[in-house]
């Protein structure tokens, strides 16, 4: 067999021009690698679902007894829900950004460094690898919604995907624009748990946002989580039979100066964020060696 | 996978391809480096070749009529090839640089370095560890940008013309890169699509770049599973997936055990007669530095010396005689003053550098004072590139590393004092 091929002459090749068709073909094997990635370490799978289960069955089962006064005869783990849908895909997508730190340490990133491809498309390939990988975590989410009495509406499961990919991109873009900085997987690690936690506690996946005490009112409205948060409570509350009573008060929505903010311009809010985030992480991973 | 085990013994610098080597003709008996041995005619294809049948004519002649994939023209494939032709002829030099200078903050890594290295040479770095010899790859790959001065590779500017440089050339890092959670093959062609390689080409290439590095039988097992030598041979396949004109190789062979490192030398004389492929690499091994066409010895962000491995060795003019005493310090002392002879302590024997050194070992014997400590062993070497090295830095190579390991050494167990208390 290679006796054959030894009486080959040399292949040789040639490395064309860079054109914007090789950026995508560079974007599309970032992404892929993402998910090829994604497929062998099954662990990753596992880890990265235990949290948000854990929130909806652990916490929202044992606390119902509790709440019962206040959800309008709402079972807890309903309510939760639209915000573990939102977080699942937030750890996910986090440990899609970790990679990028991964694979500096362990060289890879150079190699796609050294590439006659532009840094920016290196970057839009992880973002969108990321939001591939944590949107496929979000639909097995998405299957437990018979446990919690949600009916499999396929209207809201597409909405509900929809943002789900918009917010893991957003939210790997985010990561990302942190991992440029941070060499060290420890303190990567560290850094955004330190920014994550408290986003995922403000932004109201746990608990209604109406008739917060003030600073938490306030907080709320900043924190960037909330706004992927409460579409996703809309979302998936316009497809449940509530008494008006227990709508008004677990799913108030976020107001600006009253003004109830609509979904749409909530998922704007996201995109938007995102894409600066990006954009940063490009321009920050451009300029570094 | 026998491959590698095909060897001709010694590792014999192939002898006609060192551009002004012969002025050095090392013929006294006592030549280490094996210079003098006639088995300069074994080509490197020849002994490559797994299974010995194919010619070295069926090798190197681009013309072979009989190939069934037709995409062996070896003439570039499209018309996006840059102007300067591979033949070259009296072509500019593959790489050109002049006054390249790095710093990081304090440190300055590279400190001013110029040299050129001509199309098909391969042109070693050879220091000891912190010399700045990655600095220098980094910048020449355009990682890194220079702090000052000017370089060019295959005729493109490193800071001006990122894209050009890069896709002309091919690198291996020091640090393995190959993604341990996909296949050899998967590694292979995700850097070929990354730098475009026309898809048709691909497999052919693919299996050419394997099989050179004798890892075409396992392309399909996951690198994880792979052993540091079969990693590391991976990645020089990888490097020359694309038809490099310029191959880096920062310390290709370290870590490695002798028999995986011959073959990996043996590869690289194998591409520079194959594929016309300038090759730069960095090393300390000092035996490997030989293998060399020119090496430019490096040391504190310098090039002290840079020649043929042959006019180094002829330039440093002495002998190394070696002696073994059971009080070094005493013996050095006696040689100072009574022959006048400036001894030095190095790998632990006491080592002077004189000319004509057989001719100085009876003489020794015959003045060596009874009250001197005895003498236990001699003995005489002709130069090296140890001794270039010595006598361009006034250390031996090795000592100039364990002399920072031992500095590193004390700054880590004074930083964990410190922590501790
Ligand atoms: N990113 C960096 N930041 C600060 N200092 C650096 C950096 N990279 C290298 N240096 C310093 O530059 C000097 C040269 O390093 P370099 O890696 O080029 O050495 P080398 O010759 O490749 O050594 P080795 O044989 O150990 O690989 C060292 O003192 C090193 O500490
Ligand atoms: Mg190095």
């Amino acid at each position: 067999m290679s006796a054959a091929t030894a009486e080959h002459p040399v292949v040789r090749v040639a490395v064309p021009q860079r054109s914007l068709a090789s950026e995508l073909r560079a974007v599309r094997i970032v992404w892929r690698r993402e998910l090829i990635r994604y497929r062998t370490d099954r662990m990753r799978m596992i880890t990265t679902l235990v949290q948000p289960l854990l929130f909806l069955f652990v916490l929202g089962a044992g606390l119902n007894r509790l709440s019962r006064a206040g959800t309008h005869g709402v079972d807890l783990t309903t309510f939760i829900y639209p915000g573990i849908l939102a977080i699942s895909v937030l750890f996910t997508a986090m440990f899609s950004a970790a990679s990028i730190v991964w694979d500096r340490e362990f060289g890879f990133l150079r190699e796609m460094m050294v590439a006659p491809v532009r840094r920016s498309s290196i970057v839009i390939g992880k973002c969108l690898g990321g939001a591939t990988v944590a949107s496929i975590q979000g639909v097995i989410v998405i299957c437990l919604a018979g446990a919690v009495n949600v009916p499999y509406n396929p209207v809201m499961i597409i909405e509900v995907f929809a943002l789900q990919l918009l917010l893991a991109f957003s939210i790997t873009a985010f990561g990302v624009m942190v991992a440029v900085r941070i060499k060290q997987m420890q303190s990567f690690m560290g850094v955004m748990q330190m920014i994550i936690t408290p986003m995922f506690f403000i932004s109201g996946a746990l608990f209604p946002v109406s008739g917060l005490p003030t600073w938490l009112g306030v907080l709320n409205r900043f924190d960037p989580l909330a706004y992927a948060v409460d579409p996703m409570r809309r979302i998936v509350f316009s497809h449940l039979s509530l008494s008006p009573l227990a709508r008004a008060s677990l799913d108030s929505g976020i107001t600006w100066f009253g003004w109830r903010v609509p979904t749409l311009v909530e998922a704007a809010a996201v995109v938007v964020l995102g894409l600066i985030m990006l954009a940063i992480a490009i321009v920050e991973f451009s300029t570094t060696d | 996978m026998a491959v590698e085990e095909t060897h001709d013994g010694p590792a014999t610098p192939a002898g006609p391809a060192t551009p002004g080597g012969a002025t050095a003709a090392p013929d006294g008996p006592a030549t280490p480096t094996g210079t003098a041995t006639p088995t300069g005619t074994a080509t490197p294809t020849g002994t490559a070749t797994p299974t010995g049948t194919a010619t070295p004519t069926g090798m190197a002649t681009p013309t072979g009529t009989a190939t069934p994939t037709g995409t062996a023209t070896p003439t570039d494939t499209s018309g996006a090839a840059p102007p300067s032709s591979r033949a070259g002829g009296g072509a500019a030099p593959a790489i050109e640089v002049r006054e390249l200078v790095k710093s990081f903050g304090e440190v300055r890594a590279v400190r001013g370095v110029s040299f050129e290295v001509a199309i098909g040479e391969v042109f070693g770095f050879l220091g000891p560890n912190g010399a700045g010899k990655t600095t220098t790859i980094n910048m020449l790959c355009t990682l890194t940008r220079p702090s000052a001065g000017e370089a060019l590779v295959a005729g493109h500017d490193v800071v001006r013309e990122r894209d050009d440089v890069r896709r002309n050339i091919g690198l291996v890092f020091q640090d393995p890169t190959v993604d341990g959670y996909l296949t050899a093959a998967q590694n292979l062609q995700l850097h070929a699509e990354l730098y475009g390689v026309r898809s048709d080409l691909v497999r052919p290439r693919m299996r050419q770049v394997l099989e050179m590095v004798g890892l075409w039988e396992r392309r399909g097992t996951a690198v994880s599973t792979f052993s540091g030598g079969m990693r590391r041979r991976l990645e020089i396949a990888r490097g020359l997936m694309h038809s490099p004109r310029v191959l880096f190789l920062d310390e290709p062979t370290i870590g490695l055990d002798p028999q995986t490192r011959r073959s990996i030398w043996s590869y690289i004389r194998e591409l520079k007669e194959q594929e016309e492929i300038t090759i730069f690499m960095t090393t300390h091994y000092m035996d490997e530095a030989e293998w060399c066409d020119r090496i430019a010895i490096m040391d504190h962000g310098e090039i002290v010396a840079l020649d043929s491995p042959e006019a180094l060795k002829a330039s440093v003019g002495t002998d190394r005689v070696t002696i073994q005493t059971d009080d070094n310090e005493a013996a050095i002392a006696a040689l100072r003053s009574q022959f006048g002879l400036d001894a030095k302590l190095s790998e632990g024997a006491v080592t002077i550098a004189v000319a004509g050194g057989a001719q100085f070992v009876p003489h020794l014997f015959d003045e060596w004072d009874p009250s001197h400590p005895p003498i236990r062993g001699v003995s005489v070497s002709r130069p090296t590139l140890d001794d270039v090295f010595m006598s361009y830095t006034g250390t031996t190579i090795r000592d100039a590393e364990e002399d920072q390991s031992r500095h590193r050494n004390r700054v880590m167990m004074q930083m964990m004092g410190g922590g501790r208390r």
